[in-house]
């Protein structure tokens, strides 16, 4: 493993969302909470285009941070949170025994992950994969053509899904009904 | 691509993870708590985008699906949350222990 | 020695029963049970009438108001019947009373009932209350006249079938009985005939049969009890049938005779005691029929209960006896015992024959079993007639005669016998020589009575112990049915005149042979009979029992020569002569102290009462007028050889009923007679006879010297005792006092301790583990903190110990 520059910018993008996550996950005003969360989305959207997913990158941007965020914002906002004269976080004990959790996560996971892994099933594998398809269709079309061709009806339903939430998100934050 | 080893963005992948973990056990605010559960799907995403070179192109695709998901999810879970404040005046997760014993 | 070959070789066959083929014996065990399910089906039909008609619940359109009126006056006979017992005391339930020592005591708390009855009728609306509604309608002491208590209207059929079913299945049963009877007379089988109808009990080894053994000893106790039985059936037609449970009474009358012909007819000692369990249910639930009163229901409940203890040895006995023997039909067990497989005297056939007496001690209530029946005078008067006179108590006894060979193999048991029917008598008696109740002085002598029974077949006279048996039938039914006669009449005449006064006291009697002619007739002839005067029938009973004795003590019986105790027995058996002559002499007395006070001398009853006075109707006069003759000509079947100007006159037909027996109760004599040496004939004198004579003789005329004029004149107001010797002899030597302390207080103790441990330490030890569930519960429950936070923890700490198991850390 030779020391690239996108390595580099990966280790440095995978700094910054550690590091955004955890200043996320400890800050008391929900609004830093978000905006840290958005600083974690920005640096993952990073990672995904150093790793080649360029789409899935740039929907990460337009989606997550910038309509699942507003989202939580408009909400924060709305309900004016954040003024509480307590801290809504639980106590030391709780912080110790998710800290413990949150490492033997990370043990577990790297233990499983860190050792050889087999070979994928099936499927047509390897990078030359992926770089033969954006040749051909393009970039978007990577995931567009098998989105549309093998993956049709998950998309029709996740499109009812979207509808089915639109609705469902109208009628519940509804004062009257 | 290969350039960087897969077990760094796999370790990446769960140290976010066992982040929002962390997260969804200290955190009371609910919507910070939910802010959590997006970090641990955001950890997963990067778990898929990351095989994806070697598993094939459905890695991407089903990464594509989570994130439509997770708007849907979003966008219903913060109106029940306004529901619920306009009842509590609060979102206080200790306020709704209705599970209790 | 011809019998015993006889019985010996009768083994194989024992239908080989000389040409006696007996015409549908099993008619006499089924009729009274048809009548038993007969009149036990009318008792249901009349329950359910007199249940109270319930309004409609809830109905608002219901009108209330007139349901008082409508059952006040009902127009439906039979409601209005049974309403009449629904929460009335009936008169005749003052049977069950005691005299207590005033003879005229005032019952404070029955006058607070009947007035508390009358008010409360006028408030209820309810149709519960239809009893004291009925009573309202008449006057305020309603709960007391029994006879201007009888409710408008024809009987309804509930109670006017009773009384032609149950004397008719008695009398049908009683005229087969007689059928057989004469077949047997004419065909003298010297084995009995068995037949079994089915196989009952077929275990391993013990086969029993549900099986008929007819001979000359159960055809002789068939007879007492169908014949004994439809008079005293008679009599309780007129005696009981104003009373609301009728129908029910005369069920168990029928249940009763169906038992205890199960008991004398049975061939074996299992169905012997089946009836014998029986005949003590039967007897519960006649003690107690009138159990709205506690004191009959307990009385009911001390019977079965001391009957019980003696059912425990008739069990025990018959485990020894089929463990020792492997059989338990009476052939067998006489092949048994005659084959010599027990030793004759040994502790196994002495253990078995005690254990049999205990159980007998229970059923015929000799000492220490017999305070039940003086208690069990609280049932009507003709079940103390029937049962606790002629035919119950007299089980034990047909057991000891039945077992006859197991005794003679056993003569210290037999000697145990004896002596205690001896001490029984003597005991009892004295007891009856203070009762003031009329009817306890009938059952003392009846105790004493069997006393002497006892006494008969224990020395080996069976026959003349089931002589007395059959006489002693005739004369104590006739006493209690004519003391019956006499309580109705006072009853009558006490309630018509609202007195609440002892009916059955004998201070408020006196002279009343002139009001009940007919009931004096008869009582004064069984008086005689039992006070042992020729030539009634007690005379040659009693005298051949004392006659035993005295021959024994003279050396002239198979026990004379036996050691018991250290003691010859021909010097015991001359002790039980002297204790059945006291005891003798003391029935005499006591019997005619019952008869003066009842009879003789000036009415205290009252002047009023007088003139209710009444003798009853043919149904309760006809039975006392053959019962009476019975007890004159009785005693005329069996007159021995040597007693004096009877035998000259040639009344009797010679020992008729010992030639009868001899084919039952002989081998038991000559069993024994086979194990001592040849005994001299000995020669019987007449000295007993003239004894006896003048025993009865003195104790009637000693109680005509002492009960003056002066002192009936004064026994309205007599002290119940004077001095301490009376004192205890009228708290019947403070026996129930005695059991109380030593029995039943201990065991009461003892419930009371094992209730606290079971409550305290048994419970406790399961409310400990509900307790400690609940703890668990309260503890994990708290687990479900209701934060999301936790459950998301949780998780995770599950998923974690999950996989991690798979992939060691």
């Amino acid at each position: 493993m030779q020391i690239t520059f996108t390595l580099i910018l990966f280790l440095f993008f995978a700094a910054c969302a550690i590091g955004s996550a955890l200043a996320m996950v400890t800050r008391r005003n929900p609004v830093a909470c978000a905006m840290w969360l958005i600083g974690t989305f920005f640096s993952v959207a990073a990672i995904y285009t150093l790793l080649g997913a360029f789409f899935i990158g740039i929907v990460q941007i337009l989606v997550y941070a910038g309509a699942i965020m507003v989202l939580f914002l408009f909400v924060i906002m709305l309900l004016n949170l954040g003024h509480d004269y307590e801290d809504d976080i639980r106590g030391t004990g709780w912080k110790i025994m998710a800290g413990g959790a949150a490492l033997l996560v990370i043990a577990f996971l790297g233990r499983v992950f860190g050792g050889e892994l087999p070979r994928p099933l099936g499927m047509e594998a390897g990078p030359q994969a992926l770089a033969t398809s954006a040749a051909q269709n393009g970039v978007v079309g990577v995931i567009g053509v098998p989105l549309y061709t093998d993956f049709m009806v998950p998309l029709q339903a996740t499109a009812i899904l979207l509808l089915v939430s639109v609705v469902g998100a109208v009628v519940l934050a509804k004062r009257k009904v | 691509m290969n350039e960087i080893p897969l077990s760094y963005s796999l370790g990446v992948s769960a140290i976010l993870f066992a982040i929002g973990v962390a997260g969804v056990v200290v955190r009371r605010n609910a919507i910070v708590l939910f802010m959590c559960v997006e970090l641990m799907l955001n950890a997963v995403n990067l778990a898929f985008v990351a095989l994806s070179p070697y598993a094939g192109v459905q890695g991407q695709v089903f990464v594509f699906f989570v994130i439509a998901v997770a708007a849907a999810e979003a966008a219903v879970g913060l109106a029940i949350m306004i529901a619920v404040f306009r009842h509590r005046e609060s979102l206080d997760m200790k306020n709704f222990s209705l599970l209790r014993w | 020695m011809l019998l015993l070959q006889e019985a010996a070789a009768a083994a194989g066959h024992a239908a080989g029963s000389g040409g006696f083929v007996p015409v549908l014996p099993w008619l006499i065990v089924a009729l009274p049970l048809l009548g038993f399910a007969l009149n036990g089906a009318l008792s249901i039909v009349a329950a359910r009438r007199a249940l109270p008609k319930l309004p409609p619940v809830g109905d608002p359109s219901y009108d209330h108001h007139d349901d008082g009126h409508a059952l006040a006056h009902a127009a439906a006979p039979a409601h209005a019947y049974a309403a009449v017992g629904a929460g009335a005391v009936e008169p005749s339930e003052q049977e069950g009373h005691d005299a207590g020592t005033d003879p005229h005591p005032v019952d404070a708390a029955h006058h607070a009932s009947s007035d508390a009855h009358a008010h409360d009728a006028h408030l209820a609306h309810d149709a519960y209350d239809a009893g004291a509604a009925h009573d309202a309608s008449h006057d305020a002491h309603a709960h007391d006249a029994h006879d201007d208590h009888a409710p408008a209207g024809p009987k309804p059929s509930t109670h006017v079938l009773p009384s032609f079913i149950a004397p008719g299945v008695m009398l049908a049963a009683f005229a087969v009985a007689v059928a057989n009877f004469l077949r047997m007379r004419a065909a003298a089988p010297h084995q009995p005939w068995v037949h079994s109808y089915w196989d009952w009990m077929p275990v391993g080894n013990l086969h029993v049969g549900a099986a008929l053994q007819l001979d000359q000893l159960s055809m002789l106790m068939a007879l007492v009890v169908t014949g004994v039985g439809s008079l005293i059936h008679v009599f309780s037609v007129g005696y009981m049938k104003e009373d609301p449970g009728y129908p029910r009474y005369m069920a168990y009358l029928n249940l009763f005779c169906f038992f205890m012909l199960t008991l004398v007819l049975g061939a074996s000692y299992p169905v012997m005691f089946v009836g014998w369990e029986g005949v003590g249910l039967c007897s519960y639930l006649l003690i107690g029929f009138w159990f709205k009163e506690k004191a009959n229901a307990d009385a009911g409940k001390k019977a079965f209960i001391v009957n019980r203890i003696g059912d425990f040895g008739f069990l025990v006995a018959m485990f020894l006896l089929f463990w020792n023997t492997g059989a338990l039909d009476f052939v067998g067990v006489n092949q048994a015992l005659l084959g010599e497989r027990l030793d004759f005297a040994g502790p196994v056939v002495t253990w078995i024959a005690l254990f049999f007496f205990l159980g007998a001690c229970g059923k015929s209530a000799q000492i220490p079993l017999y305070t039940w029946l003086p208690d069990a005078m609280a049932g009507p008067t003709p079940v103390s007639a029937l049962i606790h006179a002629a035919t119950m108590v007299t089980a034990g006894v047909y057991l000891v005669a039945r077992s006859n060979v197991l005794y003679a193999m056993a003569p210290a048991a037999a000697l145990t016998v004896a002596l205690v029917g001896a001490l029984t008598a003597l005991f009892a008696a004295s007891i009856g020589l203070k009762q003031w109740d009329i009817k306890k002085v009938l059952a003392y002598s009846t105790v004493s009575q069997l006393g002497f029974m006892f006494a008969a077949v224990g020395m080996g006279a069976y026959a003349s112990g089931i002589f007395h048996l059959m006489t002693h039938a005739f004369f104590k039914a006739c006493l209690f049915l004519g003391s019956g006669a006499v309580i109705h009449a006072m009853h009558a005449a006490l309630h018509a005149t609202h007195n609440p006064a002892d009916a059955q006291d004998m201070r408020n009697m006196g002279g009343l042979r002139k009001y009940l002619p007919v009931t004096f007739g008869a009582m004064a002839v069984s008086t005689l009979a039992i006070a042992g005067v020729p030539p009634f029938a007690g005379f040659f009973s009693k005298d051949e029992i004392v006659g035993a004795a005295w021959k024994g003590a003279a050396g002239g019986s198979a026990l004379s020569g036996v050691e018991f105790l250290g003691i010859h027995g021909s010097a015991w058996m001359m002790a039980i002569g002297v204790l059945l002559s006291v005891a003798a002499f003391m029935t005499a007395f006591y019997m005619g102290r019952m008869m003066i006070y009842t009879f003789f001398g000036a009415n205290r009853t009252g002047d009023e009462e007088r003139k209710h006075l009444h003798e009853g109707d043919w149904t309760l006069t006809l039975p006392l007028i053959l019962l009476g003759f019975l007890a004159v000509v009785g005693g005329l079947v069996n007159v021995e050889e040597h007693v004096p100007l009877v035998s000259a006159f040639n009344f009797g037909q010679g020992p008729a009923l010992h030639h009868w027996l001899e084919p039952v109760v002989g081998v038991g004599q000559e069993l024994a007679e086979r194990h001592v040496e040849r005994l001299p004939p000995v020669d019987p004198a007449w000295w007993p006879i003239l004894l006896a004579v003048g025993i009865g003789l003195g104790g009637l005329a000693l109680a005509w010297a002492l009960l003056s004029r002066k002192a009936l004149g004064d026994a309205a107001t007599e002290p119940a005792y004077r001095g301490g010797v009376e004192k205890a002899l009228y708290n019947k030597w403070y026996v129930d006092e005695a059991y109380d302390a030593a029995v039943v207080k201990p065991v009461q103790g003892l419930s009371r301790g094992f209730a606290r441990f079971d409550m305290g330490v048994v419970d406790w030890l399961v409310d400990l583990f509900g307790r400690l569930s609940q703890m668990f519960g309260i503890a994990f429950g708290r687990l479900q903190t209701g934060q999301l936070n936790t459950y998301a923890f949780v998780l995770v700490v599950g998923v974690l110990i999950v996989l991690g198991s798979f992939v060691a850390l």
